[in-house]
């Protein structure tokens, strides 16, 4: 943000027109870049959610994926909020062997495949 | 005869934003630096090249008599008369665009070679087969663009498929720059352009009335108008592609005065 998009916020004008174009140009090249429409990226959503969901408990309605681009790298990000136990555990369903811990009541992990 | 010929791509994805206004005026800036230069109008449905040289006159056979044997490269390629290391090899009919395969671009540009060091092909629009077409025959590319969405979207676009195509180096060259507009944030600022299309700047070049007199008269700015903005930016861009080390200069920052520095105030990045 700029001091000219502070005063021109302030002045309750509208923003230079820049910094719009610049918004506007990620968001419709992060689509471009990919060929994936909102549907399968639902899809997959839903799909990583479940293989997740076989390990550790998450909560299946928080779960967002997104396309993110920087640099011409387009990434792919999950992020899934694992539950846990009243203990603070993370709570791994039966087959998976390890437990771990930690202090926090929630966190994400963070997976993301990388491609052109 | 040459040996090393760099075969230069000039494209952009979107139509009108400068690629042959470019050609032009590097084609004759490499040749006044003494390097023979060939410049070839791969735009067969909309040709333009010729008409902003000043050579419309001057063509007898163009590059599809040359892929049908019908005549000597030599014969069909055009000779500019104050810059007598310069040539055009000028687009055939449109028709041409029906049988026109990448093959027959590569066995131009291979014949091109042989006498070159520089091959600059003007590119048509669009991303389809006379784009596909051109990029078969070239090593690296230019990519021209104006700081609107509309140009930076389809430039995306083509890089994207000059990348798959191992197409490299990719160089951007930024057209129609209006400084003040920049400065008030009106436009899409060199940054912004250069971080969203992730491509290396060769140069930028402002928006210059006297490009429209230059084609009036069917004479690159670089030719006789060595003097205006434009022309300057054409020469630096010329400069650079031959390795030299030219700064880049913010056009922002070149303007002086309280005008100037105050608009500089005003773009400072508070967070
Ligand atoms: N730097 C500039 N300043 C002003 N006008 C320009 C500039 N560059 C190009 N133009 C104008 O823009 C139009 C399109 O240019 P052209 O080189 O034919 O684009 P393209 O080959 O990409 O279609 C022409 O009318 C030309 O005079
Ligand atoms: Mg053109």
């Amino acid at each position: 943000m700029t001091l000219r998009d502070i005063i021109n916020k302030l002045l309750r004008r509208q923003p230079a027109s820049a910094s719009t174009a610049r918004e506007r140009l990620q968001l419709v090249l992060a689509h471009d870049r990919s060929d994936l429409s909102t549907e399968l990226l639902d899809q997959m959503r839903k799909e990583i959610l479940e293989v997740v969901a076989k390990y550790v408990e998450i909560d299946m309605d928080e779960g967002a994926v997104s396309l993110e681009t920087e640099d011409r790298m387009t990434a792919l990000v999950a992020n899934l909020p694992i539950k846990r136990t009243l203990n603070g555990k993370i709570k791994l369903i039966e087959h998976a062997s390890q437990e771990q811990e930690s202090d926090n009541s929630s966190e994400n992990t963070e997976q993301s495949i990388k491609n052109q | 005869m040459a040996t090393d010929t760099r075969v230069i791509l000039i494209c952009s994805g979107k139509g009108g934003v400068g690629k042959t206004t470019l050609t032009a005026n590097l084609g004759i800036s490499l040749a006044r630096q003494g390097l023979s230069t060939a410049v070839l109008d791969a735009d067969f449905g909309l040709r333009n090249l010729d008409l902003l040289l000043g050579l419309e006159n001057r063509i007898v056979y163009t590059a599809q008599e040359v892929l049908e044997e019908e005549c000597r490269l030599d014969q069909a390629l055009v000779k500019h008369k104050q810059e007598s290391n310069l040539s055009l090899l000028p687009a055939g009919n449109p028709r041409m665009l029906d049988w026109l395969k990448p093959d027959d671009m590569k066995r131009i540009v291979e014949m091109l070679k042989e006498q070159f060091d520089y091959v600059l092909i003007d590119c048509p629009a669009g991303v389809e087969d006379g784009f596909k077409n051109a990029m078969a025959a070239s090593q690296e590319a230019i990519i021209v663009t104006n700081p609107e969405v509309s140009a930076v979207r389809d430039a995306d676009r083509v890089i994207g498929l000059l990348n798959t195509n191992a197409i490299k180096p990719v160089q951007l060259v930024l057209n129609r720059v209006r400084p003040k507009m920049m400065a008030s944030q009106e436009m899409l600022s060199i940054d912004d352009v250069t971080d969203i299309l992730a491509l290396p700047l060769l140069g930028l070049v402002l928006e210059d009335e006297q490009v429209i007199v230059s084609t009036n008269r069917g004479e690159p700015l670089t030719l006789n108008s060595v003097n205006s903005p434009a022309a300057k930016c054409y020469l630096n861009i010329a400069k650079r592609l031959l390795g030299e080390d030219i700064p880049l200069i913010d056009p922002v920052e070149e303007s002086s005065g309280f005008g100037a520095k105050f608009r500089r105030l005003m773009q400072t990045k508070i967070f």
